[in-house]
């Protein structure tokens, strides 16, 4: 059955608290989920007042100034710090983002940070995302063409190429899939919304010679039909794209080939 | 479960698994064209039911019984019993992983579905043919 609640060793359980600098006059909560692999307790959330006077405006800034003043052990990724790598996907205040990307002023009360969600955890703040990226591989997410190669670039009108707006910006960071209650309860048979946009990207590309063969690779009850149109994808997409309707688009096809 | 080696095999044979069904799409444009049908059919339902309150039963028997309810009645019949067990075919395979019981599970809803559409065409199919 699906797991409606946590395993007993998965019960999140209060952690340690790390007060702010004495003097500090504006300062926020930052209560932040940690999990060491190498010791044998349960998840807690520690608790690391943080002084904002004394801190730069998004929340990724205060995760790097906890790092680096507070506390070495929190483990994060990240490294653009600009919302292209999308390395810093993480669940603030309830929703799949980048910490790069939120302002700490968006967040009312305490900032709750959690990894990503139902991944399996390496540390803290970092999830296992080897299964996403394997769906990633499966859909052979490159240029598959048969015609011999030009001398040149391989061109497309202005139309064809406004047709992969909208997608070939996703820098996949998994915020959607990881949104998605069908990703969580069939993630090890359905792709998830961000791959399967990437599969739209290749699908709706004019250069492409392989779409029936992308589409028979997905016309599977588990890979594509278990997207129910549930939108949180679209919601939560830190970029602003929408995977619901690439997902949309692919149904469409498979009843436009029959 | 706790004590047996976790696989070895690669996420990207896993992923893989058995490859494609292809199929899926006819299921999910049977819900579609089921869910269209089912809202002028039930607009009729609900406004023939509604115009029929309180007439004698030979009346309601004759209703039924005419060419063109009978076959909007069994249109009607197939659209809901269709449309309910393609959807909660889709729930059952949401949710329940133990692969026994869902089997039994789907068998069940199928069944179910079968039986009471064919109650209810045979029901109507009686008063038509056997007024």
């Amino acid at each position: 059955m699906a797991e409606f609640s946590l395993p007993a060793n998965s019960k999140v359980q209060p952690g340690k608290s790390w007060p702010a600098p004495a003097g500090a006059k504006r300062t926020k909560n930052f209560k932040i989920y940690r999990w060491d692999p190498d010791g044998s307790g349960n998840p807690t959330v520690d608790t690391y007042t943080v002084d904002l006077d004394n801190c730069a405006p998004m929340v990724l800034d205060a995760l790097i100034k906890i790092k680096n003043e507070v506390d070495s052990t929190l483990t994060f990724r990240r490294s653009c710090r600009e919302g292209v790598c999308g390395s810093c996907a993480m669940n603030i205040d309830g929703s799949n983002t980048l910490a790069c990307t939120k302002a700490i002023d968006d967040v009312k009360g305490d900032v709750h940070i959690y990894p990503l969600p139902h991944m399996p955890v390496v540390k803290d703040l970092v999830p296992d995302l080897s299964q996403a990226y394997a769906q990633l591989r499966s859909v052979e997410p490159w240029l598959k063409s048969e015609t011999p190669p030009p001398d040149r670039e391989r061109l497309q009108s202005p139309e064809e190429r406004a047709k992969l707006d909208g997608l070939w910006e996703c820098i996949l960071c998994f915020s959607c899939s990881t949104s998605c209650p069908s990703y969580w309860w069939n993630g090890d048979r359905y792709l998830g919304p961000a791959v399967l946009l990437q599969a739209y990207r290749w699908i709706a590309d004019s250069r492409d010679e392989a779409t029936g063969e992308r589409l028979d690779n997905l016309e599977d009850p588990f890979r594509l039909y278990r997207c129910h149109t549930i939108m949180n994808c679209t919601k939560t997409c830190p970029k602003g794209l929408n995977p619901a309707k690439a997902i949309g688009e692919i149904k469409k096809l498979m009843v436009a080939r029959k | 479960m706790s004590n047996t080696t976790p696989s070895l095999r690669s996420p990207l044979g896993r992923v893989r698994g058995l490859g494609s069904a292809k199929d899926g799409t006819h299921h999910w444009w049977a819900q579609r064209v089921t869910a269209i049908a089912m809202i002028p059919l039930m607009l009729w339902f609900v406004a023939s039911i509604v115009s029929l309150a309180g007439a004698p039963l030979p009346a309601v028997q004759a209703w039924i019984a005419s060419p063109i309810s009978a076959v909007l009645l069994l249109s009607l019949i197939v659209a809901v019993f269709h449309h309910a067990q393609l959807g909660l075919q889709v729930v059952i395979e949401d949710y329940v992983h133990a692969e026994g019981v869902k089997l039994v599970l789907l068998l069940a809803v199928k069944g179910a579905a079968w039986l009471f559409g064919g109650i209810a065409a045979f029901s109507v199919l009686k008063i038509a043919f056997g007024g």
